[in-house]
């Protein structure tokens, strides 16, 4: 089955019913969404900042504030494409509630996927919004941070809708945190420049997904026109078709088998 | 035409065969049973009559369209009432309405003016704020069979719609659901329930490792497959007494655990005979449906 042969707009329902239970808790859920990345930013930021040099030319707080951004998206993304679908599809039994009205298979990973990515964008860009009026934003250029942060939302949606196609309880996200996402924080130039690390790293690091965000979000941040921003939006935009359909593959098998 | 149209369905699970040749036709207006033990294939034959099953052979056709290659658009016309509630637990009663009307591409509009008759059918009147965790199993099972009516299908399918119910909620479902049928609809139920069959099913299917053992109205069914008496014997030496007295009388003999069932075409002779035998507790009554069922699907335990 050709993978868009079943894909409609009553994706968009899908991704409405999520806004609706998330319009809910709008406001304990964004503050949430903010709480741990700021802590860790102001605490790492000035705490350890203040014993080191300037990054490139900028303060530590400042390079770590960019590479938050990126990592608060990956983990939104992660997170509603993990527990909060895991729920929707084995807990809840929502998925086969929708299947039952004329809505697919691939309308609602659709749904999921671009809901997962909105969440993590609204994430992503709390923390533009915070770390811009404390001043750690150079030039309005931030705002093309925006559809970037939106395409590394689709990429991690896409990523962990994979783990949830496989998961058997929601133990199983452990496995995922620890072997793949917490990596990456550390070898794509969140906390440090990857550079730091021996070449054989940092060759890893080249080829995870977090990297090609950094690449492009840090820079505007700066206020700098990034290098390579087609090369590394393509790298994310190609994650995210992958994935995908990997993760819809893998979820017709358990689903519709 | 018919509203569902099953053909030779098969399927199969890991070399097992779920569903193995199973047809039926349901006539438009009619309330049609789908009866089987546990693991029969009843769930399995629903699923891919809605297109979420692939079959592995046969021809299903739903509401006019092929299934599965136009499932979507058959479920258009189609409300379903699954086994396990699904309901959506961060929503109040009147969203639930709103946001499944929206999978069937309603309006907002179009559904908010049919929430209060929706709700006010399933007995919810009133219930449009209510928190969905607050509801009582019978509450989310009618306000199950509501949202399956938002699209105002032609035909509903329901997996056991009253399992796990008590018998006041049970005997809620039923009116509605013969309020439904009276209103045109078509029913496809399965169930394991044999007082449910016999109550609202026009036609009904046996059917047991995915065949059809029999099929045909109830009343039909009885006087085709059993006698039509049954003597149930209770006590502690009804299945010896039943070995060596009842089968004088009675063509078929069957004990479960302290209790013989005789199966006879005439009961007077053996209640005779069983006065004479004060210490064994008797039942005389007509055969049911659950008769026919336990003949032709036997009485060992299936899970």
């Amino acid at each position: 089955m050709a993978p868009g042969s079943n894909l409609s707009l009553r994706s968009l329902a899908v991704f409405r019913r999520n806004f609706l239970v998330w319009k809910k808790l709008a406001i304990p859920s964004l503050l949430g969404n903010l709480a741990d990345p700021m802590i860790y930013l102001f605490g790492l930021g000035y705490g350890l900042g203040n014993l080191l040099p300037q990054i490139n030319g900028v303060s530590y707080i400042a390079f770590l504030a960019s590479g938050t951004v990126c990592a608060s998206t990956m983990n939104a993304a992660s997170f509603e494409a993990l527990y909060s679908a895991f729920s929707r599809m084995h807990v809840q039994r929502t998925w086969e509630a929708i299947m039952n009205a004329p809505v697919t298979l691939e309308d609602v990973m659709a749904g999921e996927l671009l809901w997962a990515a909105a969440k993590a964008t609204l994430s992503g860009a709390a923390i533009l919004v915070v770390i811009a009026a404390l001043g750690f934003v150079a030039s309005p250029l931030a705002l093309w941070a925006l559809p970037v942060i939106f395409v590394t939302g689709l990429a991690f949606a896409a990523l962990g809708l994979i783990v949830t196609a496989v998961a058997p309880s929601y133990d199983f996200f452990m496995y995922y945190f620890t072997l793949f996402i917490t990596p990456m924080v550390l070898l794509c130039g969140v906390f440090f420049p990857a550079d730091q690390l021996p070449p054989l790293v940092q060759a890893v690091g080249s080829w995870l997904p977090l990297t090609h965000a950094v690449a492009l979000v840090r820079p505007l941040l700066f206020g700098e026109i990034p290098a390579g921003i087609g090369g590394h939006l393509a790298a994310l935009l190609a994650v995210a078709a992958v994935a995908f359909w990997i993760a819809l593959t893998l979820i017709r098998r358990r689903l519709l088998k | 035409m018919s509203p569902l149209a099953v053909a030779d369905l098969r399927k199969s699970y890991g070399g097992r065969e779920v569903v193995a040749g199973l047809g039926f036709e349901l006539a438009r207006g009619e309330c049609y049973g789908l009866l089987g033990p546990n693991g029969a294939g009843k769930t399995t034959t629903l699923r891919c009559c809605l297109g979420l099953t692939t079959p592995d052979a046969g021809a299903i056709t739903l509401v006019g369209e092929p299934v599965p290659k136009r499932a979507r658009e058959a479920r258009m016309k189609i409300g379903v009432v699954p086994q396990f509630d699904n309901l959506d637990p961060d929503f109040t009663a009147a969203e639930n309405l709103i946001v499944y009307g929206r999978y069937f591409g309603m309006a907002d509009a179009t559904i908010r003016p049919k929430i209060a008759e929706l709700l006010e059918f399933a007995g919810l009147a009133g219930k449009e704020d209510a928190n969905i965790r607050t509801l009582s199993g019978g509450m989310k099972r009618r306000l199950t069979l509501a949202r399956a009516l938002v699209n105002d299908p032609e035909l509903l399918l329901l997996d056991e719609p009253t399992t796990g119910l008590d018998p006041q909620a049970r005997h809620l479902i039923w009116e509605r659901l013969k309020r439904l049928q009276a209103q045109g609809k078509t029913i496809l139920l399965t169930t394991h329930f044999m007082d449910e069959a016999e109550r609202l099913c026009q036609r009904l299917a046996i059917i047991d490792d995915g065949r059809m053992v029999a099929e045909g109205e109830p009343r039909q069914l009885i006087r085709e497959n059993i006698e039509p008496q049954v003597v149930e014997v209770y006590g502690e030496d009804a299945p010896g007494w039943a070995e060596r007295e009842a089968r004088e009388f009675s063509r078929r003999v069957e004990v479960s655990g302290e209790t013989a069932f005789c199966y006879v075409e005439d009961a007077a002779p053996l209640l005779a005979r069983l006065a004479a035998w004060p210490a064994l507790r008797t039942l005389h009554r007509p055969a049911n449906l659950e008769d026919v069922f336990l003949k032709l699907t036997g009485r060992e335990l299936r899970d």
